[in-house]
């Protein structure tokens, strides 16, 4: 039984509300309860490995903070470093903000990981976002891939022709020089692509089906979540 | 002789599907070697698996010497040039002779030599003149001898051609050819281009759906038409 909602648009708006809710609290017992709970929530949606290894990205990201912020708050030294206090304030500041970030990535994850990206543009129209965010949104990933394997295979052709970078002035310059290609030809293609648009008639709109109300169970599911979300912050006032 | 290239058995697979099964060939010194197969049956691959651009299963031996890592293929790829099948994937560089040379920097030549052997490589196949012509603006013909040039500026034994022709006007395509046929090393030649491929290769093998064929060049005369346009007086 899982309490992810299947309809994107309320998975959409579960994943706001808990990321909101989450940014919000306080106390570090708040926060590592809404994180072993979500955790538990995930557990039992048998979340795939490969969306818990996508977490530990995150954790390498929050471990750079954990060490920057106690050498870079002030307060009254809780250790030092050689001639470097390290605060107590930033020991704190820094488990909370590992427990709000990694609660945070996990409800992303936990909700959005599966969905492939494509999917969310029906999902974002039919929330009434602004259309050109949409289109930006959609168009963006749709190219950062092709663009991404453009650079890849103009590194092959360099490596053909051995290319080995060094830290010398040739290889700054044919990295430079990669770069340069790479953003030359995303905007060519950026430009082809338009001109095909046109060619077909483009007048700025979008074909998008309306998407069916979403069933009862999701509503609940996401109604619970919601609550969840609610009591969060609530409970971390008190 | 050791043959310069040599493939044993040699089996790619892609999303669990086989691109290459079991494919053997070599190379001697002097051969021209034309692969001829429908699209998609696994030519680029082959050539990118020589490269070692490609993970392979099998045994990969090139001038003599087995190639299993990066290491391996890195020490011998500056004897083998790939033309690629998009020119654009291989012109990087802003203008014609900073791209051309490229190469001959990454074998260690100063920059005054490598833009000379650039110069050079240009005037032998006759577009000296698009020397300082920003690279990717030039005609599909054009790019596709820059690209030649970024090879041959290298002095490479071995030519691999992914469909040279592709793209190539007929005013560049003469060029094209008369600077394959003076080439002296041992090339293999990936072609649709049937009157391309039997005016340049002495070897022939068929590739169809992974699996490698030899096969022979085959000449004899035709009785022969083509429409062509003449401008009206």
């Amino acid at each position: 039984m899982s309490l992810a909602p299947a309809d994107l648009r309320l998975r959409l708006l579960a994943a706001l509300a808990l990321a909101m809710a989450l940014s919000q609290l306080q106390r570090p017992l708040t926060a590592a309860l809404a994180l072993v709970l979500l955790a538990a929530l995930a557990l039992a949606d048998r979340m795939p490995a490969e969306r818990w290894r996508r977490l530990l990205h995150v954790e390498g990201f929050v471990l750079l903070l954990a060490l920057s912020l106690p050498l870079t708050l002030p307060g009254p030294a809780l250790l030092h470093l050689g001639p470097l206090p390290l605060s107590a304030d930033g020991f704190a500041r820094a488990g909370l903000l590992a427990l709000r970030i990694s609660a945070a990535a996990l409800a992303l994850l936990w909700l959005l990981g599966g969905t492939d990206p494509m999917r969310l543009g029906g999902a974002l129209r039919a929330l009434r976002v602004p259309e050109r965010l949409v289109r930006l949104f959609l168009m963006t990933l749709r190219h950062t891939s092709l663009i991404g394997a453009e650079a890849r295979r103009l590194q092959e052709a360099m490596r053909a022709r051995s290319f080995r970078p060094g830290s010398n002035r040739h290889t700054w310059r044919s990295l430079g020089n990669l770069l340069g290609m790479v953003l030359v030809r995303a905007l060519n293609r950026a430009t082809r692509i338009e001109e095909a648009m046109r060619c077909r008639g483009d007048a700025g709109r979008f074909p998008g089906s309306a998407l069916p109300p979403p069933p009862a169970r999701d509503v609940l599911a996401f109604g619970l979540l919601l609550m969840a979300a609610v009591l969060a912050v609530l409970g971390d006032r008190m | 002789m050791i043959p310069l290239i040599s493939l044993s058995d040699v089996t790619v697979t892609r999303d669990g599907a086989p691109v290459l099964q079991g494919a053997s060939l070599t190379l001697a010194a002097r051969d021209r070697l034309a692969i001829v197969g429908p699209n998609g049956a696994g030519k680029t691959t082959l050539l990118r698996v020589i490269m070692g651009l490609e993970p392979a299963q099998g045994r990969i031996r090139l001038f003599g010497a087995d190639c299993l890592r990066e290491r391996d293929f890195r020490a011998q790829r500056p004897r083998i040039g790939l033309l690629f099948q998009d020119s654009d994937d291989q012109i990087f560089c802003p203008t014609v002779l900073e791209d051309v040379a490229f190469g001959p920097l990454n074998l260690g030549q100063t920059e005054a030599e490598a833009m000379a052997t650039a110069q050079a490589t240009l005037e032998t196949l006759g577009i000296g003149h698009l020397a300082q012509r920003i690279a990717h603006r030039l005609s599909g013909g054009e790019k596709r001898l820059v690209c030649l040039a970024g090879l041959l500026a290298m002095r490479p034994d071995v030519l691999l051609l992914d469909e040279p022709t592709n793209g190539v006007d007929a005013a560049n395509m003469v060029l094209l050819h008369s600077a394959l046929k003076a080439f002296d090393g041992a090339m293999i030649l990936v072609s649709h281009d049937a009157a391309f491929v039997a005016g340049l290769a002495n070897r022939a093998m068929l590739l169809d759906r992974g699996r490698l064929i030899p096969a022979r060049v085959h000449d004899h005369p035709h009785l022969h038409s083509h429409p062509h346009l003449h401008p009206l007086e």
